[in-house]
């Protein structure tokens, strides 16, 4: 983005900020009332996004700001996308599709939302199922989404062995060698990676995007 | 490796149990006194494991009070620990969880499957314009809106009358919806869901009686809550509250301010009617990666510290357990009086943890859940070596335990492994 305003700039500021009242405010003027192109706005959101992730990895920020971004993002996005004209050019492309969600036996979201949103700012195309997933969704999802990533949830010690029959089925279905598996959660070690037979665990929402990002180079 | 002997045989009773009763929690309050015990103690904390051990259901162990005391006691006894979580109280709650309409959990037959644990839904039971309430009349609050969204047997409470103000003839006529039939309805269902727990908690009290009469004491009756914790898990939601940080600061403060009084008080009334001075108090929202530091000393830890300080000034033991990783918190957390709680770590280094505190605080914990459950015996072993040589042996006033109790999923072999272990290392 090389040709930005101040009003572009206070905008990403406000925003990586965490300055609610105000970025909501500004944005709103820009779409409603300056009728500025909203995937202009919706694009510095996501520079905006970028600042508070590296903020993030960089230990400065935590989950209270991730999900404060993620809210605002959600505002001013129900407010641009239907101005959108359906003119405009398509969408981004993404750097790769994961598929995520909790394993069976196990109800906890708020890390597994957490991991999404941070994916999808990060630029990836990010398909969530939800929670407590029976093994056979995961295998349906899989073929029909056909993702290049999946990423299995929990919290709770009986997900050691949801995950790992879980992999066994994808396994089993032949999908194997098609993706790479990728798990997290509360309890989640080397120990639960090598007994599950994914290819990596991750510790929290960063790990879970650097991985998504050095498989996709490698793939790219 | 022989097993060393227990302190008593499992049909001990009388005066030998009462000295190895004496002998096993001495251990304890000797840790918490930050005076060396003559040999680690090593606890048992099993809630669903129970059912493993025993290879019957959850949810069997949920509903069955009988069963459910039988098997806590054979596993205490088998183990030989130096104290037990409250098994019967943590467990056999299904039957009183029902009779209550109890909302904020999913348990065997009520949402999640028979061989599966009790699951908390974490939702905003609050919202965030009613903070003024809370914060002004907490009770009214409770009443009129909390208890109905969170258990069904309240339900019909919201037409109750606003006590404060009723005075003279207007308490006369306002007392009047007593009267009304959802209100009528709720009491007859508190009421009988109180019968319930009535029965529960008989059962519970039955079973530390014996088993202190059998020479084990428990570890902890009373529980208790951060104010953070409690607005967050309990009225917030996690979303809700993350939020809260940024929209509605102030006015959390005030609710934590708040909170910490009525826990406070609750807390030291329900700890000195047990009897027993150890209160467990697990944590949720400390760990390093939900919150920043300047989070954490601004909204976290002040009003938790007065919470403890206030235990500790009744003569109380807190026991927080500080879950998941809470490395970058020790420093903080160390400004409490020395030899006064117990430090549970879940995933908190304890050789660091023990570096950093091991002069203000016994500590507790904590092999890790995956080896627990995946590992082998010999791992267990070399996991409990490794704590009573490099924390225990060198001055740290370690009580042995899993990182959370005992995985549910754990292999008997393995909980034999870590209690042989513990007599092996450290006496």
């Amino acid at each position: 983005m090389s040709d930005m305003s101040e009003q572009d700039r206070q905008l990403m500021e406000w925003l990586a900020d965490m300055r609610e009242d105000e970025a909501l405010q500004l944005a709103n003027k820009m779409l409603l009332e300056d009728g500025a192109d909203p995937l202009r706005v919706l694009e510095l959101c996501r520079n905006a996004m970028d600042i508070v992730g590296q903020r993030f990895s960089q230990g400065e920020y935590f989950l209270p700001e991730l999900v404060l971004a993620g809210e605002m993002l959600q505002k001013i996005g129900a407010v641009a996308k239907p101005l959108i004209k359906q003119t405009a050019g398509g969408g981004q492309r993404k750097l790769a599709k994961v598929l995520i969600g909790t394993v069976h036996g196990d109800l906890h979201d708020i890390g597994k939302n957490i991991v999404t949103f941070m994916l999808d700012i990060n630029g990836f195309e990010v398909k969530d199922i939800g929670v407590d997933v029976p093994v056979q969704t995961f295998i349906d999802e899989i073929n029909g989404y056909a993702p290049d990533v999946v990423g299995l949830s929990g919290f709770l010690t009986l997900a050691f062995e949801s995950m790992k029959e879980t992999i066994a089925a994808i396994e089993a279905a032949g999908l194997r060698e098609r993706m790479k598996i990728m798990i997290g959660g509360g309890q989640i070690d080397e120990t639960v990676r090598a007994y599950t037979g994914a290819d990596a665990f991750g510790r929290n929402a960063v790990d879970a995007v650097s991985l998504c990002k050095n498989w996709a180079v490698v793939a790219a | 490796m022989s097993a060393p002997a227990p302190d008593t045989p499992a049909a001990a009773t009388g005066a030998a149990a009462k000295a190895a009763y004496d002998r096993r929690w001495q251990r304890i309050l000797d840790c918490v006194a930050l005076k060396t015990p003559e040999r680690m103690p090593v606890v048992m904390y099993a809630t669903f494991w129970l059912a493993k051990y025993a290879g019957i259901t959850y949810r069997q162990l949920m509903y069955e009070y009988e069963m459910t005391r039988e098997i806590a006691e054979r596993a205490v006894l088998e183990f030989d620990p130096e104290a037990y979580n409250p098994m019967v109280l943590q467990s056999a709650s299904g039957r009183a969880l029902e009779a209550i309409g109890f909302k904020q959990l999913q348990w065997p037959g009520h949402g999640v499957r028979d061989d599966q644990p009790f699951q908390y839904l974490d939702r905003e039971y609050m919202k965030p314009e009613e903070y003024d309430d809370f914060i002004f009349d907490p009770t009214g609050f409770y009443l009129h809106n909390y208890l109905p969204r969170v258990a069904s047997a309240f339900e019909g409470f919201e037409e109750l009358p606003h006590f404060p103000g009723l005075h003279y003839f207007r308490l006369v006529a306002g007392i009047r919806p007593f009267a009304r039939p959802r209100v009528r309805a709720a009491l007859a269902n508190v009421m009988r869901a109180a019968e319930e727990v009535d029965r529960f908690v008989a059962q519970h009290t039955a079973f530390t009686e014996r088993m202190t009469g059998l020479g084990y004491p428990c570890t902890n009756i009373a529980t208790s809550i951060a104010p953070y914790d409690f607005i967050a898990d309990y009225f917030r939601g996690a979303r809700g509250m993350m939020t809260d940080l940024f929209r509605h600061k102030d006015k959390l403060l005030e609710a934590l301010d708040k909170a910490a009084v009525f826990i406070l008080r609750q807390t030291v009334a329900s700890a000195k009617a047990s009897g027993n001075p150890i209160v467990f108090i697990p944590t949720h929202w400390a760990p390093d990666a939900f919150m920043s530091e300047a989070q954490f000393r601004k909204f976290w830890w002040p009003s938790f510290r007065r919470v403890m300080i206030g235990l500790i000034e009744a003569d109380l033991v807190p026991m927080p357990l500080w879950e998941s990783d809470c490395t970058k918190r020790l420093e903080i957390i160390r400004d409490v009086p020395p030899g006064k709680c117990i430090y549970w770590f879940e995933r908190t280094d304890m050789v660091r943890a023990f570096e950093v505190l091991g002069d203000v605080t016994a500590l507790r914990g904590n092999l890790s859940p995956s080896m627990m459950t995946t590992g082998k015996p010999h791992e267990v072993d070399a996991a409990v070596r490794h704590l009573a040589e490099n924390v225990f042996a060198k001055g740290g006033k370690l009580i042995l335990d899993c990182a959370f109790g005992i995985p549910d999923e754990t292999p008997v072999a393995n909980v034999r492994a870590m209690f042989d272990a513990a007599r092996k290392y450290a006496g």
